[in-house]
């Protein structure tokens, strides 16, 4: 799974979380379009994404994937 | 399948309500909608709930029986339907199916959530279990988020814009402030829905639909049988259930809900009318998108121009085609498990010529949209006079 890349299809800073992510808000939500084809819902590290830009895998915490910008 | 009315309507009014309890909400409206179709508990042959999570928000599960012995409905099937927002949308599909397959006569439909017991956090996390917990949920998605990302998806595509999502709410909230049994009867200003507190960007507070406590009931007959009982019998014309993924990033396309497209098709043949027809119609404006939405899938206009449609005054209350004239789950208020049959009473009502300072004009064929999560399931109901 590591090192995955792929294109912004939707995103969003998400201010009012669950009650177990109340402490990282406000946070930014994407969903990817994987360069296999696939589609998935991950976290944004660092920079602030728009739809369309490429991302790459940074990491993955407690199986939740993060993606930054390539 | 016989034809299918609807002889009786019953609502509580929505809100926050520290002092009402889930169960005392749901008897409230059984008992207003018999008393309203004149029928006795002891005549209903069959009691169908929605409800999201009361088992989450209450702690109390085997909620048909316990809803159904308040009302004195005893020794008949009760049964929980839950579907997301779509719980009580389900369980009328589910009645009319009954009713119009000659199961029963009488079948009383019920909706009902208490949710402003737990505090906000809580609720949003109750909420993202309509979602794919293993994927989005894990993730940190709620579910304005989600919306917020279909919003965006939508605003990219479409070109539609915050003012056209701000429209949605100043629009709703015109109409919600002219009923009384509306959760936030406050007229507001496109300035201000623009101005509101982020909840999930680009949508902000003014976007989102009100957690509330509240419930619904109809009692449904078959249409032969309707006027023993009301000179104005509500005729189901048309109904249909559909399903999607659950998961929005399963989703091929996210800036239409194809359980919508497919529930609204299956309707409006069963019913044998077009979009056009159509002359009003409540639809779930969870979030504000999901009214532009709404009015793209079920064909009152052309994909991605729903944004303008709304910004245009179409839907207004004196719009050529009003939609949401209770004011929707936006300014009405949006207890879960109450909103499908909560719609299903405001399209009656209009029907019925009985929403007062509402009252629209054309009131002869309307139309309820029910979502469930993020478009996994979809209720498409059109009413008619008989």
């Amino acid at each position: 799974m590591a090192g995955m890349k792929g294109t912004i299809y939707t995103e969003t800073v998400i201010h009012a979380a669950p009650e177990q992510f109340v402490k990282d808000a406000p946070y930014q939500l994407a969903i990817v379009t994987l360069d296999e084809g696939k589609r998935l819902t991950a976290r944004i590290a660092g920079d602030r994404v728009a739809i369309g830009d490429q991302v790459v895998e940074a990491e993955s915490r407690d199986r939740i994937p993060f993606f930054k910008k390539a | 399948m016989r034809p299918v009315a609807v002889i009786g309507i019953g609502k509580t009014a929505f809100g926050a309500f520290a002092d009402r309890d889930l169960r005392s909400l749901a008897v409230e409206a059984g008992e207003k909608c018999l008393a309203d179709a004149g029928v006795s508990a002891s005549k209903v042959e069959a009691f169908y709930l929605g409800n999201f999570a009361g088992p989450s928000f209450v702690g109390q599960n085997h909620l048909a029986p316990y809803i159904a012995g308040g009302l004195g409905i005893m020794g008949v099937p009760c049964t929980r339907f839950e579907a997301a927002c779509a719980s009580s949308g389900s369980a009328f599909f589910h009645a009319v199916s009954a009713v119009g397959a000659g199961l029963y006569d009488f079948v009383l439909v019920g909706g009902v959530e208490k949710m402003t017991s737990q505090p906000t956090p809580k609720v949003t996390e109750i909420l993202a279990g309509a979602g794919d917990m293993a994927g989005e949920g894990r993730a940190g998605a709620t579910f304005p988020a989600l919306f917020a990302m279909i919003a965006r998806r939508h605003m990219y595509q479409y070109g539609t814009t915050r003012e056209q999502l701000a429209a949605v709410a100043v629009k709703n909230h015109a109409n919600g402030a002219k009923n009384p049994l509306a959760h936030m009867r406050k007229v507001i200003t496109l300035e201000q829905a623009l101005a509101g507190k982020p909840i999930a960007e680009p949508l902000t507070v003014y976007d989102c639909s009100l957690i509330s406590d509240g419930a619904a009931a109809v009692l449904i007959a078959p249409l032969e049988r309707a006027r023993e009982f009301t000179n104005q019998p509500v005729k189901v014309m048309g109904i249909a259930q559909t399903s999607d993924h659950v998961a929005l990033d399963q989703k091929d396309d996210i800036t239409t809900f194809r359980a919508v497209v497919e529930a609204g098709k299956k309707a409006y043949k069963m019913a044998g009318v077009s979009a056009n027809e159509i002359q009003f119609a409540e639809v779930h404006d969870c979030f504000t998108i999901a009214e532009i939405i709404a009015g793209e899938d079920l064909g009152f206009v052309k994909k991605g121009e729903g944004g303008r449609y709304v910004e245009q005054g179409c839907t207004a209350l004196n719009g050529p085609r009003p939609v949401n004239t209770s004011g929707g789950l936006k300014s009405k208020g949006h207890p879960v498990g109450a909103t499908g049959v909560g719609q299903i009473c405001d399209v009656a009502q209009q029907i019925r010529g009985e929403a007062g300072e509402r009252q629209i004009a054309r009131h002869d064929i309307g139309l309820a949209q029910n979502l469930g999560g993020s478009g996994a399931t979809a209720v498409v109901t059109i009413l008619g006079v008989a």
